[in-house]
């Protein structure tokens, strides 16, 4: 579904990304771990077309998209949902306007079909009572929660995360990270989730969710290795993939560099 | 050879930048053209740049005006010539002064409010989040900014201009006594058409300067907050320094094309 075939990138002269491949199946999670600069976020740019690669091809769907222009890039977005470090959320726009901003762009609902989609995805986030407020009057958790609400505006069939879990409480942090394993196991959507979140990504990478007799989700904690068929990681070192396998294989890698992340 | 590199680096800085500046203004132009057109952020915009920006100007236009007068006492009295104060002041305020200082004002108010409200939009991923939604910032963002700049800065020049003749108007009659009568007819006789033209021309221009400055050094902000600091300065320097460059250009073209409007 989505494929880098020998990516570079680089900024002022700085090579941010080298000759990275890699591939993501429909219904998979790729989690993408690194240090600070190892280009990590700049992956989930390239995805979204709001960067160009130096050399090399992103497919998504197939589709190159490193020769798309702006307009064409627009229908390839609308596939793709991004959840941004600190939310990104439109400072003059209200958590309803910030979460409809999708719908109101494109213009083809009712004013009363956006109200009932935006409280619908806000109640996914449990954040249904902020409708009316402003990003300034939310907390830094609330802000990624409505950040995800927004990706999930017009039912993306990618969702890419963005650090959302970075400087948050790990009360705030299990919300995001719950989330994101429901939206994985609910709604099969594909993820792409950047972090140096070691402990975030192996909740994500361990946990499952599923919902019971009386409609609530619970979350479990996964014994037998099936469920990670589905989750791989890719670990950056200085802009190339150093390790790229799942959970289990991350933790028994012997690469020294691995290593040190690891432990 | 370090100082020819140091050179060659600025002279094609400067070059990537005029391009850049050019492509950017010829986006936002031709967006005018074509659909999607944001009104509510047009009518949003107008209302901050020509209601928010009224009392600045006012008060700009009537202390110009006002001195204006007092300082032409001393030297027309010399030649026994008091009686032509409003002449004087109609042509240095409303061909000169008005248009230039409410554009210096503006550049202030406003170029510095774009530049700091786009960079803070960059800065905290915005306007990425924006694009990611499939919106165009520039149609957005910019577009407006500039149409309502163009559209309210003649405005407001004509407030100036006419608030500058009440001011000069205010000191002819109570302190250097001249008629009212006298002020007024004096003044209008002064003022040919080609002033008139002149004084609706340029903040035409202004406008689009500061505008476009402001939109301009706003999205290429780098640096987190103290990057938005320093692009909120450069914005209202290279704005003031452009609109009097471009006051001169503008001067030679009306003082050329003068006797072909006055015929």
């Amino acid at each position: 579904m989505i494929e880098f075939r020998a990516v570079d990138k680089s900024f002022n002269d700085e090579t941010v990304l080298r000759q990275v491949s890699f591939r993501i199946r429909p219904g998979e999670t790729k989690i993408i771990v690194g240090a600070s600069g190892s280009g990590k976020s700049t992956i989930l740019k390239l995805i979204l077309g709001l960067i160009r690669p130096e050399s090399g091809q992103i497919l998504i769907e197939g589709r190159d998209i490193t020769a798309l222009g702006e307009e064409e890039m627009v229908s390839v977005r609308r596939q793709i949902g991004m959840v941004f470090q600190e939310g990104a959320l439109f400072d003059s726009l209200s958590v309803r306007e910030n979460v409809g901003y999708r719908f109101f762009e494109e213009g083809t609902m009712e004013e009363a079909e956006i109200e009932q989609e935006v409280l619908r995805l806000l109640g996914f986030v449990g954040l249904a009572e902020a409708i009316d407020k402003m990003p300034a009057e939310l907390s830094g958790g609330m802000k990624r929660r409505v950040g995800i609400a927004r990706a999930l505006a017009g039912s993306p069939r990618v969702v890419l995360y963005d650090e959302p879990t970075a400087g948050l409480d790990p009360i705030t942090k299990r919300t995001i990270v719950e989330l994101m394993i429901k939206l994985r196991d609910l709604e099969g959507v594909t993820s792409v989730f950047v972090t140096h979140d070691l402990q975030a990504a192996t909740t994500i990478a361990s946990e499952f969710a599923t919902v019971d007799g009386e409609g609530r989700v619970r979350f479990s904690r996964e014994k037998a290795p099936r469920r990670l068929l589905n989750i791989n990681f890719i670990l950056l070192e200085n802009g190339r993939i150093c390790f790229e396998g799942n959970h289990q294989q991350l933790m028994d890698c012997e690469i020294p560099y691995v290593r040190r992340f690891v432990d | 050879m370090r100082v020819f590199n140091v050179l060659s680096r600025a002279v094609v800085s400067s070059i990537q930048t005029i391009q850049s500046y050019t492509l950017l203004s010829v986006r936002a132009v031709a967006n005018i053209f074509s659909r999607p057109v944001y009104w509510r952020e047009i009518v949003l915009q107008m209302d901050r740049i020509g209601v928010g920006s009224l009392t600045i100007v006012a008060l700009t236009g009537f202390f110009t005006g006002a001195v204006m007068a007092i300082q032409s006492e001393g030297a027309l009295r010399r030649y026994g010539a008091v009686g032509m104060t409003g002449q004087l002041v109609a042509l240095t305020v409303i061909r000169e002064l008005g248009p230039v200082l409410s554009a210096l004002m503006l550049a202030g108010r406003i170029g510095a409010g774009i530049a700091s409200e786009l960079g803070s939009m960059v800065v905290s991923e915005q306007i990425n989040a924006m694009r990611a939604l499939g919106t165009d910032p520039i149609r957005r963002l910019v577009t407006p900014r500039i149409l309502a700049m163009v559209l309210m800065l003649p405005v407001l020049t004509i407030v100036c201009d006419a608030i500058g003749m009440v001011g000069g108007w205010i000191i002819a009659v109570y302190k250097l006594l001249i008629s009212s009568n006298q002020y007024w007819s004096d003044a209008l006789n002064a003022l040919q058409f080609s002033d008139l033209v002149g004084t609706l021309v340029k903040p035409v221009v202004f406008g689009f300067i500061i505008a476009m400055t402001g939109c301009y050094v706003g999205l290429s902000t780098t640096g987190g907050t103290e990057g938005v600091g320093r692009s909120t300065t450069r914005a209202v320097v290279s704005a003031s320094i452009m609109v009097i460059v471009a006051d001169f250009f503008l001067n030679n073209l009306l003082i050329y094309f003068a006797p072909l409007m006055n015929r």
